[in-house]
């Protein structure tokens, strides 16, 4: 909808690292039965993905498809389709304990791009980024300094990160900080 | 006269000069210098003066053990006060100044002062001395005591400092502390067997002294396996190594802090200056080597007395001699080097006493041959007072320093001998066990500290384990680094012995006081700590006194307790208290070591957190807008709300009253989207949130809403809100600002702790929606207008969506839920949209509203305006210690239901109490507004002979509608005081006279709401 604008609206940085809002995004939080054959089928039919293995996220050709606790997941999907993906996941759960709701718009998410990626965020959040320990398909559930975030690498080399909107400026700024063109810490690039 | 020599200086490059200043004197070095070699080399012997008496104080060490020199470092907002000389690297433009002197470094009103008062001066003289009368330690003590004593000066409080700082997580399989020979060999290896290594070293240059010290490793001289050796390492891809990096804490499960400084050699050429690295390591290898004690003898604080390894280390590393004519003071092998290398070096060795009666090995040997004059059973009994060494009287070891023979000198190399550096390993529960053949504590590796599963985490290296020779050492490192690697999980590969070659020593004698039996003439001369000021007869009046704990003695001392942390004076004072207790240094202990080793800067804990990351500010999708509106922002927990919006030249309070008048006249628009929204679904939804919320919500209608609240388990009202039936197994709860996460979180516990086998899920969709309240007579017109103007949308007529109602549908376009419901008492709709469209849907209002008279309002106007209604606001009228029966809620607690979170312990007799405080309105007398949290006075006095109080102000406010004061307060027996006046003391001296009222100030009857 043309009314619709993400938190920092497209900005961009470029230091160390491309950081720049990604844009808007369809979100869903999904609580219920991860082993529950009719969520995994509805899952794999509204997204092309499996339902993935603990801080593993797995992409299909519509969505991806993130794990967030033992009776949670996150999906990823196309923004204009969040409400009918909704429906169908209502639908197709309705004779079981769930919970499906949008949660695109509380969200900013980022990409964070180039060699250097793993070491500016090994500065704001506590997660193991040498080469190996972190690959495409990992998804994490962290902080990054001092708020709640999100973060996956996929195929292509790039990370992205997501936090709450309310925060966005400052993960923003916070990415920012660390990409500083002379704060290098050349351990892993 | 301290000077540079023509030769040596391994670590300087003599064709790059650098210019610094000290104290305003422009001075020479060399690049590769620190800043205390530039200073010997400069003979500027005096570096500052001590913490208490004032006196003149020179450089002792070379290295991070420094206790001296102590300087204000940079100028501007780049000044940092007690960085030592000894860990500075010399750059161009450096400026230090001297501290702890007043007028000059080299006059000193404090020393006159310390020389005819020293005598009082003594441990505890603070505590006895200054306790009486009482009074006189503020105004006069405390004051003059601030005056003299204390180190630097803090920075420029207006100034803000010019660099920046960062943080950095790592993880290694092994992290090795210390990059001296034994740190290498120890990650050398331990990376053979494939394990992720870390290897720290503080200084800018490897290989620790051994370089200095001599001897060879697998044929080579030390310099040139270290540079092997550090080739070997950076060329493996599984070893990280960093230079000018300190390890200063080990902690739990194997978390380790190291400070690198990565632009304090080279200020202002960008990036952060300090990066904090915080480490993971399932093993941690400590090599950080050994320190020279110092001998305690008097005068053994004047500058040019030095540990005897530092002279040589400033001999060898920065070609600079402290002194032409230099007396050495040894109980062991190791200051023979020293005196060897001065001499071969050209400086007159004018005499060398060894305490031992039996001499040295080797070494002694060798120096004799050289023709030093070496005296056995020797000690030194005093080196004269002054700004340097000029005279040093000799006398016998195993006496009390009589019969002197006094000899002139310019310089004095003490050894005491050597304590392994047991910090690292003691931080995180590391002991220690005493050596009798070396005299220190050394690591007891039996003992280590312990990681989650039991298991040892941290190895000492090297040195630092104990042994002091270059082969003990070096097979030591190999161990500990194959140790380390195993217990990390890499296959241990066999360890080749490393072939060394060096001198033997003879053992060394512990010499705690030099003479054995000095008098008390010279042990008041006699310092242990010398940045804090404390001889031995000191810690020999403390023991007299009765301190018989280390601990107790270190706190009423200050022994150790200063910048270095006792790295110098440790044992010697251990040792001096166990003497006077006539206890074994061993049943004394040592006292505790704590991170950090060595001080860091505040910047690096802090990180890159300033500025405008110092704090995440939580903004909601309209706070641009508010922000060029004249937003007045007030905090409401991380979120930043608009308390009024002020207009050009309009005050605060003319401000809330223009809104507090628009929005019951016209129109008003708050952003409410901080407000806590929670989706609760699921078969036994309904049965929980009867739990939760005092009143019933498992009846609440799908289209209703309900005015819930919730309660702690002791009964207290937590939190309240308007909850939102959606369907059948759906509610949505809404919180308040700050409760959103705390009650998201409340339940989540319940759920997962209590009920876990209830189904319900909880989702927090607080910052999915912009909520947006609009109040005021002209609501349904102003969302009406947009409607027609989008050709159509939801029915927000009286009959379609009534009071208490909410609806899902189109608003002006727009995909909006609007609830009927007021939380100022007008007709109200809080329509919530997408974030993501918020500031759209404010904007489409904005314009709308234009001939409605629309004005926004902020949290002020928000609450006077429910205050005008009577209606309660956590925070205000609760504080953790109010129950709903306090507030008269009486209403909102269902009796229907068995139990409720809360329940049980509102039927406790003190919360069933008529004499518990209620709420009432509040009225002044003459209209003014009551003082925010006064207490009413009642009659008669309590114990303490204050007036007995009958209640307090919860929420006060002026009221534009009412052209007067209100206020809603608790006060006992209030609702069967109506009409009552009682009193309520301001902080101002004024009595305010307030009637008790009726809580409901405004529109009593609620007529206005339920158009």
């Amino acid at each position: 909808m043309s009314n619709a604008v993400s938190v920092l609206n497209g900005a961009s940085f470029s230091g160390l690292v491309k950081v720049a809002d990604s844009g808007l995004g369809g979100m869903i939080t999904l609580r219920g039965d991860h082993a529950s054959a009719t969520l995994q089928a509805v899952v794999k039919s509204v997204t092309g993905a499996e339902v993935p293995a603990i801080r593993k996220i797995t992409f299909g050709a519509a969505g991806a498809v993130a794990w967030m606790t033992p009776d949670e997941l996150l999906l990823l999907v196309d923004y204009a389709e969040v409400d009918a993906v909704v429906a169908k996941l209502s639908e197709a759960l309705a004779g079981e304990h769930h919970l499906a709701v949008n949660v695109s718009d509380a969200r900013a998410c980022f990409s964070v791009e180039g060699e250097a990626a793993s070491e500016v965020i090994a500065k704001v959040a506590p997660v193991d980024l040498a080469p190996g320990k972190f690959v495409a398909g990992d998804f994490r559930r962290t902080r990054f300094s001092q708020i709640a975030a999100a973060f996956w690498l996929d195929e292509a080399g790039v990370y992205h990160v997501v936090c709450f909107r309310s925060v966005g400026e400052y993960m923003f700024n916070l990415l920012k900080t660390a990409a500083h063109p002379q704060s290098k810490v050349g351990v892993y690039a | 006269m301290s000077t540079r020599l023509a030769k040596q200086g391994r670590l300087i490059d003599r064709s790059k000069q650098v210019e610094f200043s000290f104290n305003g004197t422009k001075l020479k070095g060399f690049a590769g210098d620190t800043l205390a070699s530039a200073l010997l080399a400069n003979d500027q012997m005096l570096v500052g003066r001590s913490f208490k008496y004032h006196r003149p104080r020179g450089l002792v060490a070379s290295g991070s053990e420094e206790p001296n020199a102590l300087v204000g470092l940079g100028v501007g907002d780049r000044f940092e006060p007690n960085q030592r000389a000894t860990t500075t690297e010399l750059f161009s433009g450096l400026s230090a100044v001297s501290q702890n002197h007043w007028p000059s470094l080299n006059y000193d009103i404090g020393e006159l002062n310390s020389k005819f008062f020293s005598r009082f001066l003594t441990a505890g003289f603070y505590y006895k001395m200054f306790i009486h009368p009482r009074p006189l330690w503020k105004h006069v003590y405390e004051p003059f005591i601030r005056q003299s004593a204390g180190l630097g000066k803090a920075p420029n409080k207006e100034l803000k400092d010019a660099d920046t700082y960062e943080h950095f997580y790592f993880f290694a399989d092994v992290l090795v502390i210390g990059g001296g020979v034994a740190g290498l060999q120890a990650a050398k290896t331990a990376a053979a067997s494939g394990a992720k290594v870390l290897l720290l070293e503080e200084k800018s240059y490897w290989g620790g002294r051994t370089p200095v010290d001599g001897g060879t490793i697998e044929g080579l001289e030390a310099e040139a396996w270290v540079e092997k050796t550090l080739n070997e390492l950076n060329a493996m891809d599984n070893v990280t190594i960093r230079n000018r990096t300190m390890a200063s804490g080990v902690y739990d499960h194997g978390y380790v802090l190291g400070y690198e400084r990565l632009t304090d050699h080279a200020p202002g050429q960008g990036g952060p200056r300090h990066r904090l690295w915080r480490i993971r390591a399932s093993q941690v290898v400590t090599a950080t080597g050994a320190i020279e004690r110092p001998l305690s003898f008097a005068g053994n604080d004047v500058p040019g007395v030095m540990l005897a390894a530092s002279m040589r280390d400033y001999l060898v590393n920065w070609g600079v001699t402290p002194g032409k004519k230099v007396v050495v003071a040894t109980n062991n092998d190791d200051a023979y080097r020293t005196a060897i290398a001065l001499h071969e070096a050209g400086v007159e060795i004018v005499r060398l006493v060894d305490a031992r009666e039996s001499g040295g090995g080797e070494l002694a040997d060798k120096a004799r041959e050289l023709g030093i004059r070496v005296e056995c059973g020797r000690a030194i009994a005093k080196v004269k007072d002054g700004k340097r060494v000029t005279k040093v009287a000799i006398c016998a070891q195993n006496g009390e320093g009589g019969a002197r023979e006094e000899i002139e000198a310019d310089a004095v190399a003490m050894s005491g001998g050597w304590s392994p550096v047991v910090h690292l390993w003691s931080h995180c529960g590391g002991k220690l066990i005493w050596d009798e053949a070396q005299a220190h504590f050394r690591p007891d590796p039996e003992r280590a500290p312990t990681s989650h599963d039991g298991n040892a985490f941290v190895v000492t290296a090297g040195s630092a384990s104990g042994p002091l020779s270059l082969s003990a050492v070096m097979a030591d490192a190999a161990a500990a680094g194959a140790k380390a690697a195993e217990a990390a999980g890499r296959p241990a590969q066999s360890v080749a012995a490393v072939e060394t070659s060096e001198v033997s020593e003879a053992p060394m004698e512990a010499v705690w006081f030099m003479p054995a039996k000095a008098d008390i003439q010279l042990r008041m001369k006699t310092w242990l700590d010398y940045q804090n000021d404390v001889k031995v007869s000191d810690v020999q009046l403390a023991a007299r006194e009765g301190y018989e704990s280390v601990e107790h003695t270190k706190r009423y001392t200050t022994l150790g307790m200063a910048t270095d942390q006792g790295k110098l004076s440790n044992i010697n004072g251990l040792a001096v208290l166990a003497d006077s207790l006539g206890a074994e240094i061993p049943q004394v202990g040592t006292t505790t070591f704590r991170p950090p080793y060595h001080p860091i800067s505040m910047g690096a804990i802090g990180g890159e957190a300033r500025g405008e990351i110092f704090q995440p500010l939580r903004k909601t999708p309209m706070y641009e807008w508010h922000d060029k509106n004249g937003a007045d922002w007030e905090p409401v927990g991380h979120w930043r709300r608009p308390f009024t919006y002020l207009r050009p030249g309009e005050s605060k309070h003319d401000a809330v009253n223009r809104e507090v008048k628009n929005t019951r006249e016209n129109l008003g628009l708050l952003d409410a989207s901080t407000l806590g929204k929670l989706i609760v679904k699921g078969p036994d939804a309904g049965k929980f949130l009867d739990m939760l919320y005092t009143n019933m919500m498992s009846t609440l209608k799908p289209g209703k809403c309900r005015y819930g609240l919730m309660c702690s388990e002791n009964g207290f009202l937590s939190d309240d809100g308007v909850v939102a039936r959606i369907d059948d197994d759906t509610w949505l709860c809404h919180t308040t600002t700050g409760g959103a996460d705390r009650i998201h979180a409340h339940m989540e516990e319940w759920l997962q702790t209590e009920w876990w086998d209830w189904k319900v899920y909880v989702a927090n969709v607080t910052e999915q929606l912009a909520q947006v309240a609009v109040v005021g007579p002209n609501a349904r017109k102003v969302l009406e207008k947009l409607n027609a103007q989008a050709g159509g949308g939801m029915d927000l007529s009286k009959e379609a969506l009534g009071f208490m109602e909410w609806k899902d549908g189109e608003i002006g376009g727009f995909k909006a839920r609007a609830y009927r419901i007021s939380f100022s008492g007008e007709l109200s709709y809080e329509i919530a949209v997408a974030a993501s469209e918020g500031q759209a849907f404010w904007d489409a209002l904005m314009e709308a509203g234009k001939e409605f008279g629309v004005m926004p309002y902020g949290t002020e106007c928000l609450h006077i305006l429910r205050a005008e209604k009577g209606f309660i606001m956590i925070g205000d009228e609760t504080d953790g210690t109010v129950i709903p029966q306090d507030l008269g809620l009486h209403w909102a607690l269902s009796k229907k239901k068995e139990d409720y979170i809360g329940k049980r312990a509102q039927q406790r007799s003190y919360m069933d109490n008529p004499e518990r405080w209620q709420l009432v309105g509040l009225e002044t007398v003459d209209g003014s507004v009551l003082p925010d949290g006064a207490y009413a006075v009642g009659q008669g006095v309590n114990a303490n002979g204050q007036k007995n109080t009958i209640g307090r102000v919860t929420s006060t406010y002026y009221s534009a509608n009412l052209d007067r004061g209100i206020a809603m307060g608790l006060v006992k027996h209030g609702p069967k005081r109506m009409g009552e006046v009682i009193d309520f003391p301001g902080l101002d001296g004024k009595i305010y006279k307030a009637k008790i009222v009726d809580p409901v100030f405004y529109d009593k009857e609620g007529e206005k709401q339920n158009v």
